[in-house]
């Protein structure tokens, strides 16, 4: 079996490119690597484009071992990876939507992010006007089957997205998703902006997960700048990304059983949630703990107040939530909703290679934490729970696992946080460099790769894990009745405007 | 889940006390209130949220309103599942070019008279997205906006003080 530096042997290396390599291949070479993902070799972490180029990232999951891989298409067209491999699909879509690059043999080739409201095709690419390009929903054949629309706008408070199921009876026999509605064209606004800039979109890509996203941002910058930060921020930015984590799981395993009609569970998982939130505020400034991680280290220090209500915060939810925990498990009416419903495949999961409670609940055991070991968690003891059930019990018990290993971790940060400045000044390069980095938010991993010139974002792609999520979401959600929607969605708790960008 | 219950008796009220109505924010809506039609709201208020392209972060304070330590219900404020049953637009986002239309036919869904009320940067200007070629900019370049509520997000105590200056001024405006 080839190894993924057999790959890189093939093509040419990109220099100033770190800290995983980058190589410009040929189209067989590109083709093989599609070959090599179809057979679950290995695992797509990302695929993006340039106005005449097209990058993919690659990850042998035996290996831990991850490379990028680029083609130059000058005449805009380059082979399909998405006829091969599916969860390549829409991103291959949205290659064309926004640069015109045409993926030849890619089996739908409806427009993904582009509504045909931009005014204009293709916006990061060579921009032409706008044309009516018609994007028909799938089609459905059979008797009595009737389709149910639903959004943008939802009855709950909840991002826009639409949603097309087709029901036999009470039972969905197709879910077809449309998305796009929050595309903001972050990944244009970047190109060109400033490091400060760009840090303070990077953190309002997804809202929950601004701690993920300016943690994976800065660190692919002080990859591509090889910088050292100060050991302080490395642990602080650790603690940080843990509170992001318990205030999330916390606050979706009592939204998930809230969609199960089981409101007690949902008041008291909130007061925990919205405790965590004032700790931060008192510790950090920000409730949400948006913009404290920067390239270079961090803006805000934690003083000795700071650390005492975080643990006391802590000691609470450490006593309170194995309560609620047997709550959970002690209620047979919301069981009967959990257990058994939305499964999704353990097939099916590493075949996406889905991240966070969607992968680690159907038998995928990737955390970026454990696999790539990034610091402080070299240094740290934790477990990454793995069930194999699928189903959304499943989703929510990987959760409430992880409260626990995130309540442990931030006990063991504050225990050994070292002295030390947070900071260290970012020194520009003039010379064009590259960096990648993979940070495991709440919901999975997320991953950014930009480069750097002259002190300005030349290129900057984000690609949140939602983008291998929302299509399993698809499949899970088959021969399930419509009420169980918002229960196998809540369990999935995609993003979209971490993946409408 | 009865012993939970039954501590729950016992333990005092998480729920915060009353914020102060916002300075600013009386100010904004005592102007808003005198062009629009008056009518009695029996001192509540139904509000339809609406996410017109924001990155998620202003919903996750605005759920928060709906804890034990915001409460909004007791104020009368209450979340209703369609704009036909709301008094307030609560609009979130930088307006994509995507989602314009939806934010247009929900507005105009609505009955009179209604309120919208921007929240956070973004929806008053585009905050740090204006300029993109998929973003219209604030919420008041599509529909008319009463009261803006900023923060990047707002707390839901900011939230709070603004909502609380709109049904002060509903009242007051009342026949």
């Amino acid at each position: 079996m080839p190894s993924l530096i057999d790959l890189m042997l093939e093509g040419r290396k990109i220099p100033q490119a770190g800290p995983w390599p980058r190589v410009v291949v040929d189209a067989s070479v590109w083709k093989f690597a599609a070959s090599e993902l179809e057979h679950g070799r290995w695992n797509l972490l990302g695929l993006w484009a340039e106005p005449s180029t097209v990058h993919m990232a690659i990850m042998d999951e035996r290996t831990a071992e991850v490379a990028i891989v680029s083609l130059d298409c000058p005449d805009r067209h380059y082979p399909s990876v998405g006829e091969h491999h599916p969860p390549a699909l829409r991103l291959e879509r949205t290659n064309n939507d926004l640069f015109g690059l045409v993926a030849d043999g890619l089996p739908d080739t409806r427009p993904w992010l582009d509504h045909n409201r931009w005014g204009m095709r293709f916006p990061l690419g060579d921009r032409i006007d706008a044309l009516p390009t018609p994007a028909p929903y799938l089609p459905v054949h059979g008797d009595g089957l009737h389709q149910i629309a639903v959004g943008p706008v939802h009855a709950g408070t909840i991002e826009p997205g639409h949603f097309r199921f087709t029901a036999s009876g009470e039972t969905v026999v197709r879910l077809e998703e449309r998305l796009g509605y929050a595309h903001k064209g972050v990944e244009g606004l970047m190109a060109g902006a400033s490091l400060k800039r760009a840090a303070q979109l990077a953190g309002r890509v997804s809202g929950d997960s601004t701690v993920a996203y300016s943690y994976a941002f800065s660190r692919a910058t002080e990859a591509a700048l090889e910088l050292v930060i100060p050991d302080r921020a490395v642990w602080l930015r650790a603690l940080l990304a843990e509170l992001e984590r318990l205030a999330n799981h916390l606050g979706d395993i009592g939204a998930i059983c809230n969609d199960a009609s089981f409101a007690l569970m949902h008041a008291n998982c909130s007061i925990l949630r919205e405790s965590v939130l004032r700790a931060s505020n008192s510790a950090f400034g920000h409730r949400l703990l948006r913009d404290i991680i920067v390239p270079g280290g961090l803006t805000h220090d934690l003083d000795e107040d700071g650390t005492g209500t975080i643990r006391a915060t802590l000691d609470n939810i450490g006593a309170r939530f194995p309560e609620l925990v047997e709550l959970y498990d002690n209620t047979a009416s919301l069981q009967d909703r959990t257990v058994d419903s939305g499964v999704l495949k353990s097939a099916l999961a590493r075949q996406y290679a889905a991240g966070g409670y969607v992968g680690r609940g159907s038998g995928r055991p990737f955390d970026a934490r454990r696999t790539f070991a990034y610091p402080p968690y070299d240094r740290l003891r934790f477990e990454v729970p793995v069930l194999n059930e699928g189903d959304v019990n499943a989703r929510v018990w990987i959760r409430v696992r992880e409260v626990e290993q995130s309540l442990s971790l931030v006990e063991q940060i504050l225990d050994r946080l070292p002295e030390g400045s947070i900071a260290t000044p970012v020194t520009q390069r003039h010379e064009a460099r590259e960096g990648l980095a993979i940070v495991e938010g709440f919901r999975g991993d997320v991953l950014v790769w930009l480069r750097l010139h002259d002190g300005r974002i030349e290129r900057c792609h984000l690609r949140d894990p939602s983008w291998f999520q929302w299509p399993l979401l698809e499949a899970v959600i088959e021969n399930n009745i419509v009420a169980d929607f918002p229960l196998c969605n809540k369990s999935f708790n995609c993003s979209y405007s971490g993946h409408d960008l | 889940m009865r012993k939970l219950l039954f501590q729950s008796l016992f333990r005092r009220p998480l729920t915060e006390a009353v914020p102060a109505a916002n300075d600013a924010a009386l100010a904004e809506v005592a102007t808003a209130l005198g062009r629009v039609a008056r009518r009695r709201l029996g001192r509540s208020l139904s509000i339809r949220e609406i996410d017109a392209g924001s990155c998620n972060g202003c919903e996750l304070e605005i759920h928060a309103l709906n804890n034990a330590y915001y409460d909004v219900e007791r104020f009368g404020l209450r979340f209703v599942a369609s704009p036909r049953h709301a008094d307030v637009l609560m609009v979130t986002g930088p307006v994509t070019k995507n989602m314009r239309q939806a934010l247009e036919r929900t507005y105009h869904a609505t009955p009179n008279p209604k309120w919208v009320v921007a929240i956070g940067d973004c929806a008053r200007d585009g905050g740090c997205f204006a300029g993109s070629y998929a973003v219209v900019g604030g919420v008041a370049e599509v529909i008319p906006v009463d009261l803006h509520i900023p923060g990047c997000p707002p707390t839901p105590t900011e939230m709070l003080k603004g909502l609380l200056a709109l049904m002060e001024q509903a009242d007051a405006v009342a026949p």
